[in-house]
């Protein structure tokens, strides 16, 4: 642990009645790093994030963001600390418009009292039209958010995950279910938030993950199994057991 | 989509703004005194139904326990009748203590006896009630059916709370307002009846603008995000139990000066008020009228309430199955109410169905995309 680091997990253990989802995991982030976590399926990867963002409260462990102890604290307070999340499967409000679920992105403070009282700013109308530009949804202000298509939702839930300007993004699988064509721009989208933003993506597409030219976490049952790049990874033989089969018993 | 419906929308909007107000002005001199009065009763029941489509419509939270804050409206204003019409009877109280042998005011009483502070109990109380539940309930993270099996077992709590308390406010006899006397005039005289009748009127106009106001922005978006998903709210960085909270206690404040209306003009407020069945009716109000547009709250509480009176009068006993029947027609064929069919394609559809209109070549949205110059 030192200064530079923006996230330590310290021993993380998350126990669901007895099941060990993660069991002593450590992972540091440095300031604006860009990071790949992959793992087989059950191997902790959604709960790593769950217990960053506070949805699980790890059951021993200690969560350190900016210096400070995210364990205990409630989903929305982490979320304004600079924590930002995109899910899985697309998480973006359907019934709203393109603009209308940029603009909760981008409100800030988030209180009632300011959101009823207040028009936007005139900042974050531009900062909105800005992220459209970038996930090319500019045509597409007006239309509700429900009759994008997949990759679109994809992408209006990643400009929403910018809007919040958090300072360290958590993207899980952003490229299931998009294009090749899409899949590529994501990486490169992703790889440019970096360097300012502090990026932990989670995926299982190996093509994604190299596209990234990252440093890659591999989790397996609940703890870190190896870290490195592309190629030490590849090269290890805990990982290629893990992924590419142990012989059958 | 968004231009040709939004163009729509104005046009329903407009038309319904010179219905109810011809309605309104036009009613007290076309209708008998009888037929007013009930008219005034259901829109004052179109307000309570305003705050159940913001909580519900809006904010997914299906309450059926509003009949709470509407009764705790109509017991305020009530009280306050009862107490400045009360000289004449022994101890100065009103006349139903005597039965049960008090003879002292209960302390509860004593700031029903000023009228500005009963002009503020109407809402506020209400609405601190509501808050004060909800707050508790949403902090634990209650929701769906789980919340609205809670609001009607607290709806329960202060039916049979009221019921019982004959020594404080004469329990299930309720009381009575219609013989009380405000500003020196007959609370059920005609006059007051018709002046009852524009308060009203007003009321719900300005209730309704308050409820735009509420949904009009971003709020009213998160209100809509938290219906539809909650978490993703909440790591975007807003507090959800802050914002329901807020919302229910709205809906409970509108209860409140509903109920209030509703007890000067139909004359007695009474534990019946709280019974499940009226609060579930609220629901079904706005179910019919259109869950989501404000507009069909108003609506559907007038309408179904009117149909009601009119069934009523005609065949009596019926009404309970025709009421039942137009629940199952709407949750089955109009999910989102007759307000939400008619801005939506419903009536275009039906037409087509018979052959009276031409198909729309495409979905309506894939047409509109393109005249937009979508590159796709």
């Amino acid at each position: 642990m030192n200064n530079k680091d923006l996230l330590n997990l310290i021993d993380i253990t998350v126990s669901f009645e007895g099941f060990l989802a993660l069991n002593k995991l450590n992972l540091n982030l440095k300031k604006g790093e860009l990071r790949a976590v992959i793992g087989p399926n059950g191997a902790g990867k959604t709960t790593f994030l769950d217990v960053i963002t506070g949805k699980v409260k790890p059951t021993k462990g200690e969560v350190i963001f900016k210096g400070k102890s995210l364990v205990g604290r409630k989903e929305h307070k982490i979320a304004r600390l600079g924590v930002g999340r995109k899910f899985q499967s697309p998480r973006i409000f359907e019934n709203l418009t393109v603009q209308e679920n940029l603009e909760i992105s981008v409100s800030t403070p988030k209180s009632p009292l300011n959101l009823i009282n207040k028009n936007i700013k005139d900042e974050q109308l531009n900062e909105i039209e800005r992220l459209m530009k970038i996930v090319n949804l500019a045509q597409k202000v007006d239309s509700k958010a429900g009759s994008l298509s997949h990759g679109q939702k994809q992408w209006l839930e990643i400009a929403m995950l910018v809007g919040q300007k958090p300072d360290l993004m958590l993207v899980d699988e952003p490229v299931a279910g998009l294009t090749d064509e899409e899949t590529d721009l994501t990486a490169d989208l992703l790889k440019s938030l970096s360097g300012e933003n502090t990026v932990v993506v989670i995926d299982h597409d190996m093509e994604f993950i190299r596209r990234l030219d990252s440093n890659v976490s591999v989790l397996n049952q609940g703890t870190v199994l190896c870290e490195g790049t592309m190629e030490t990874i590849q090269k290890d033989q805990k990982v290629i057991d893990v992924y590419l089969g142990r012989p059958e018993d | 989509m968004s231009i040709s419906k939004f163009k729509f929308d104005k046009r329903i909007v407009l038309s319904f703004w010179i219905l109810l107000i011809a309605l309104i002005i036009a009613a007290p001199s076309l209708l008998p005194v009888f037929r007013l009065n009930l008219l005034g009763r259901y829109l004052s029941l179109s307000i309570v139904a305003l705050g159940v489509d913001l909580i519900w419509g809006y904010t997914g939270l299906l309450s059926l326990g509003q009949g709470i804050f509407f009764a705790l409206g109509g017991y305020c204003a009530a009280m306050y009748l009862q107490i400045t019409s009360s000289s004449e009877f022994p101890n100065n109280i009103p006349e139903f203590f005597a039965l049960y042998g008090v003879e002292k005011l209960p302390f509860f009483w004593e700031p029903f006896k000023s009228p500005v502070f009963t002009f503020f109990a109407i809402w506020i109380i209400p609405a601190l009630v509501a808050g004060l539940i909800g707050f508790l309930v949403f902090r634990n993270r209650i929701k769906g059916v789980y919340f609205s099996i809670l609001t009607q077992a607290s709806l329960l709590v202060f039916f049979n709370f009221f019921n019982g308390q004959q020594k404080l406010i004469n329990g299930t006899n309720g009381l009575k307002t219609d013989v009380t006397q405000l500003f020196g005039q007959m609370v059920g005289s005609e006059s007051m009846q018709r002046i009852f009748f524009w308060i009203t009127a007003i009321l719900v106009i300005a209730a309704w603008f308050f409820a735009k106001w509420v949904v009009r922005g971003r709020f009213g978006n998160i209100l809509i995000g938290i219906r539809d998903d909650e978490p993703r709210v909440r790591f975007t960085g807003y507090n959800p139990v802050i914002f329901k909270t807020i919302v229910f206690s709205i809906a409970g404040g509108l209860a409140g000066i509903s109920g209030a209306l509703y007890t000067v003009q139909s004359g007695i407020v009474s534990p019946q008020f709280m019974t499940v069945p009226f609060s579930i009716e609220m629901v079904i109000w706005v179910a019919v009228g259109g869950r989501g547009t404000l507009l069909g709250a108003i609506l559907g509480a007038v309408f179904i309430n009117y149909a009601k009176s009119l069934v009523s009068e005609a065949l009596p006993a019926s009404w309970m199955f025709i009421q039942g029947g137009l629940f199952i027609l709407v949750v089955t064929a109009l999910p989102e109410g007759v307000l939400g069919w008619i801005q939506g394609d419903g009536p275009r559809n039906l037409l087509q169905r018979f052959g009276l209109k031409r198909k729309i070549e495409t979905y309506p949205s894939l047409e509109v995309n393109n005249k937009e110059g979508d590159n796709e």
